[in-house]
């Protein structure tokens, strides 16, 4: 049966011109086992003990809760409001009390827990007071905005905030409006039955979003293996303008949307956009139809069509309230067949391994398959790749998986991103053809998750280092200015020695004073601008200059007061303290003595007169540091003035 | 955990195995015909020491054993090698070209999936340059052969070297097509007088077209089971058809033409299941054309001009050699991307 399928497909795809599609590269034709649960129609779940809503359904930020353990709540109150730009809210799937706001197990791969707010029915289901809005009356802005409290997220599973895709964002016209109708994943037939049953509801909603985005042209694209839901979409969708039902073949992955996009239109999305960028958007039929709910009759995103399937009595289709534990859909299902030993939520292609049964139904889940070990054994030793290339013929995004594989088995991780690791949209389909049973997409999991992880660590790092190196910057700078104040006190000080030379009394005990006292609050002192190394040489040597200038002035000035002698007691800086004061006045009286005898000496030798003898070990350091700093500061103006 | 996909469809390594050995089974009962039951023998001997080495150095190398002999690979390299040998090799032949062949070209290189030539064919070169004058023996066919060979007799020589009496080897051997027309024109004959020898038939060698023809049909049969690719065969028998067709079009007085080259020698053998070993051969759509026409023209070459009547081996052990080039300059376009190759 599989083989006829496939042939006739790939004669489909070989006519594929003719027939209105475009064919992408690979794809792999998985047995469908769509029958088992459309046998039944849609049937509604009763409203379990209790509701587990994990506050982590979409993809995003966290919504904020506004609720407290203990409030009494109604159907379709917000639990949690969207917080942030990508985010969506939460509401109260049924009436009933808050008993818990904590971490509980989540449907997630990981199977760690995550928050969750726990609600116990009434049992009395009494909605909140909902609102429709006439849609056609009420400018764009607001109903996208009204979306954002909706909690509506794309249920074909990727859970995107939905109101995000409907917001213009002023760069891209939307022409075309793509409806995602494909449901390729074997196992899955939640969408299918929807089209089935709710076909008008679907094209109303589609009206909507059409209406919201001013799309000019809408593609609902259907796989071929789901023939009475194309009636019924067609039938539908016959009153609406510029909206056409087109058949895809039956081909895994078509309902990835960029393949999808590829199929109806014959557009290749570039890797590095997305299809808003080229004037496409993509919505899942269950997402219409909560979107036509919403506006026509108010009510929130509190439940969806999931398909138990797999080892239970009856396979079926349901809706359920989003928070009601997996346990109550599998006995709605008949019970799990004995032996059943796992559940897998998605399909066998894309889906993964429940923790628990007590996991709740989240908006993600499209299907929950009950699994005995016989219906997915673990794959057989994996043996050596020996470069069949089958990977690489069923890969639809024309990948070489084989050496991708290769790469990621070695770390080499910087050849995989080179070979577009990146654009790999882990579907499986290498690993299902694989003689060699090779488990490709762990490989490229991990190997993604390891250049993620690095790229992280090298941008902390980054960060690190700069943050680093602006300190040392920092400290540098400072160190310079530190010495060019220096420098400039040094010139300040010279022109001040030579005033002493005139005067011969006050202007030691200054520079000492200033020296000493100036020192501390010069190395706390924070600095304000930075500045290059050639800035600031610049300002040493206008420092300098001015400093010269000032010599020349004072000497000017010193030579005319020459006659008259200042006080030898002149006050002292208020900054200094009393005791200070006096042992400074010591001090000063001293170092005027030694001045006196230095510059005598000085005089002889042709050097630069200094007063730092017999000082105490403290200024002595101070001192120090401050005569290295002015070599430096030397050091540097000497080499500007040489340039 | 997620170990999705859940489900797989895809023959084994050991089912794509066996499918190359069921597709040389026509060949080898057309060469059973064509040369007698002698090709049993060496096809055992093969087999034998290529199961045994490679168990020996799965154990040396500790590997689990029986996994990687069921794969049947070497089972496919020892048939591949057997066949290539001429018919009546003797037995320790056989056993060191199988030696080389699964010892130093495959497990010395980390064992399936990681030797860079083609097994078979290092085997088979091995043997061609160290011994050459029995590598370039063959025995007649059966229908031109004087003295025939019985099964018995087959089996005796090959493992003991003795012939019946009365007859001595030179009287059941002849010269292969391509080795007689190498040798036929360097004493300046044409190439329309050469051809008219015996030892010719409607395309190729006598007999040996009819062997040659056998293996299309089991490369076909490869290609309709979708275990090996189109790409190689077309290219390669195009390459050879090609390059042959021009040298003929241009002198057909010394140059064979197309047909004779594409029925001749190990050509057809060489299309569907040597350049096809996907270990040793390149991966994209587009390197497959270009490896295989290399092994073509190549072929073309050292059959015309190189010192040995066929240049099979040769011609795909050097392409071996370029397949990590080829891979790297023919990466297709990913979904998405305006160029091909990689970033």
């Amino acid at each position: 049966m599989n083989s006829i399928i496939q042939f006739t497909s790939r004669l489909m795809r070989r006519n594929s011109a003719q027939a209105g599609f475009h064919p992408f590269h690979g794809g792999v034709h998985p047995e469908g086992h769509k029958q088992e649960s459309t046998a039944h129609p849609i049937a509604k779940l009763a409203i379990p003990d209790e509701l587990t809503l994990p506050l982590r359904q979409h993809v995003g930020h966290i919504p904020k809760v506004k609720v407290r353990v203990g409030d009494h709540v109604l159907k379709g109150q917000m639990l949690a409001e969207a917080e942030g730009n990508v985010s969506a809210a939460i509401h109260a799937p049924t009436s009933g009390t808050i008993t818990a706001i904590g971490e509980k197990l989540i449907p997630h791969p990981s199977g760690l827990p995550d928050m969750c707010i726990t609600l116990t029915p009434d049992g009395k289901d009494t909605w909140c007071p909902l609102n429709s809005i006439d849609w056609r009356n009420t400018p764009k802005t607001e109903l996208v905005s009204s979306l954002r409290t909706s909690g509506i997220v794309g249920l074909g599973g990727a859970t995107f905030p939905t109101h995000i895709k409907l917001r213009p964002d002023g760069k891209s016209h939307i022409h075309t409006l793509v409806i995602n109708a494909a449901e390729c994943e074997p196992y899955i037939t939640c969408d299918d039955m929807l089209m089935r049953e709710r076909a008008e509801e679907i094209v109303k909603g589609i009206e909507i979003v059409q209406y919201l985005l001013a799309a000019e042209q809408c593609f609902i694209g259907i796989e071929d293996n789901k023939p009475e839901a194309t009636v019924a979409m067609q039938t539908a969708s016959k009153a609406l303008a510029g909206t056409t039902v087109k058949v895809v073949p039956t081909l895994y992955p078509s309902g990835d949307a960029r393949h999808l996009i590829k199929l109806l239109l014959g557009t290749e999305i570039p890797h590095d956009k997305r299809s808003t960028d080229v004037g496409i958007q993509v919505f899942n039929v269950a997402t219409v139809l909560a979107i036509y709910r919403y506006f026509t009759f108010g009510e929130p995103a509190i439940s969806r069509i999931v398909t138990m399937t797999g080892s239970v009595a009856s396979p079926q289709n349901f809706e359920v309230l989003f928070g009601t534990p997996l346990q109550s859909l599998i006995q709605a299902a008949g019970g799990a067949q004995s032996g059943t030993a796992s559940f897998i939520m998605g399909g066998p292609m894309m889906g993964f391994d429940l923790p628990s049964i007590d996991v709740p139904i989240t908006k993600a889940a499209n299907c929950i398959i009950a699994a005995i070990p016989d219906m997915f054994p673990p794959a057989p030793p994996a043996m050596p790749c020996i470069r069949c290339t089958r990977c690489a013929d069923a890969c639809p995004v024309n990948l070489q998986p084989q050496e991708l594989y290769w790469f990621s088995k070695s770390d080499n991780f910087e050849k995989a991103r080179d070979y577009s690791l990146f654009d790999c949209i882990e579907c499986g389909c290498c690993t299902y053809v694989c003689p060699s049973n090779i488990p490709l997409v762990q490989y490229y999991r991990y190997a993604k998750s390891e250049i993620i992880a690095a790229d992280r660590a090298k941008e902390a790092a980054d960060l690190a280092r700069e943050r680093n190196e602006f300190r040392l910057a920092r400290i540098e700078r400072e160190k310079l200015e530190r010495a060019q104040k220096h420098a400039e006190r040094a010139a300040a000080g010279k022109a001040e020695g030579s005033k002493t030379e005139a005067s011969k009394t006050e202007t030691p005990k200054a520079e000492a004073v200033t020296n000493a006292g100036a020192i501390k609050s010069e190395v706390d002192k924070p600095a304000n601008a930075p500045a290059t190394d050639d800035a600031k040489k610049a300002a040493i040597a206008a420092a300098v200059e001015r400093a010269k200038a000032l010599k020349a002035a004072a000497q000017a000035e010193t030579q005319k007061q020459s006659a008259q002698d200042t006080p030898a007691t002149a006050e002292p800086q208020n900054s200094v303290d009393k005791q200070a004061k006096k042992d400074k006045q010591a001090m000063i009286a001293a170092a005027i003595e030694r001045a006196k005898a230095q510059k005598l000496a000085a005089a002889q030798a042709g050097q630069v007169p200094k007063n730092t003898e017999a000082v105490s070990p403290a200024i002595q350091a101070e001192i120090n540091e401050i005569e290295a700093l002015r070599a430096k500061a030397k050091a540097l103006t000497d080499a500007k003035e040489q340039e | 955990m997620n170990r999705s996909p859940y489900i797989t469809d895809a023959p084994t390594v050991s089912m794509i195995m066996l499918k190359v050995l069921l597709a040389l089974v026509p060949g080898i009962f057309a060469y059973t015909w064509v040369y007698g039951g002698g090709i049993l023998v060496t096809l055992s001997l093969t087999t034998i020491t290529a199961l045994t080495l490679e168990a020996a150095l799965l154990k040396i190398r500790q590997r689990p054993v029986k996994p990687y002999l069921m794969d049947l690979s070497a089972v496919v390299t020892a048939w591949l090698l057997a066949l290539a040998l001429p018919p009546l090799a003797p037995w320790w032949l056989a056993v060191v070209g199988t030696f080389f062949a699964i010892v130093i070209a495959k497990q010395l290189y980390g064992g399936l999936g990681y030797n860079p030539f083609n097994p078979a064919m290092v085997g088979y070169a091995v043997l061609l340059i160290s011994f050459p004058i029995i590598m370039t023996k063959w025995p007649a066919p059966l229908i031109l052969a004087e003295t025939k060979l019985g099964f018995m007799d087959q089996l005796q020589f090959i493992l003991g070297n003795v012939l019946p009496d009365n007859v001595k080897f030179d009287a059941v051997t002849s010269a292969t097509p391509l080795d007689y027309l190498k040798t036929q024109l360097m004493l300046k004959h044409e190439v329309t007088a050469i051809t008219q020898a015996p030892i010719f038939g409607m395309f190729g060698a006598k007999g040996g077209e009819v062997v040659t023809g056998a293996y299309l049909l089991g490369g076909l049969y490869l290609i309709q089971q979708r275990i090996i690719s189109w790409r190689l065969p077309t290219a390669f028998l195009g390459a050879l058809a090609t390059i042959s067709l021009a040298f003929y079009a241009i002198d057909p007085a010394h140059f064979a033409n197309p047909l004779f080259h594409l029925m001749s020698g190990a050509s057809m053998l060489c299309a569907f299941f040597i350049i096809t070993d996907p270990v040793s051969g390149p991966t994209t759509p587009k390197g497959k054309l270009y490896f295989a026409a290399g092994v073509g023209v190549l072929t073309y070459v050292i059959r015309v001009y190189g010192g040995y009547p066929d240049g099979i081996a040769f011609a795909v052990l050097l392409m071996n050699m370029c397949v990590p080039l080829i891979d790297a300059h023919t990466q297709p376009r990913v979904f998405g991307h305006k160029t091909s190759g990689h970033s």
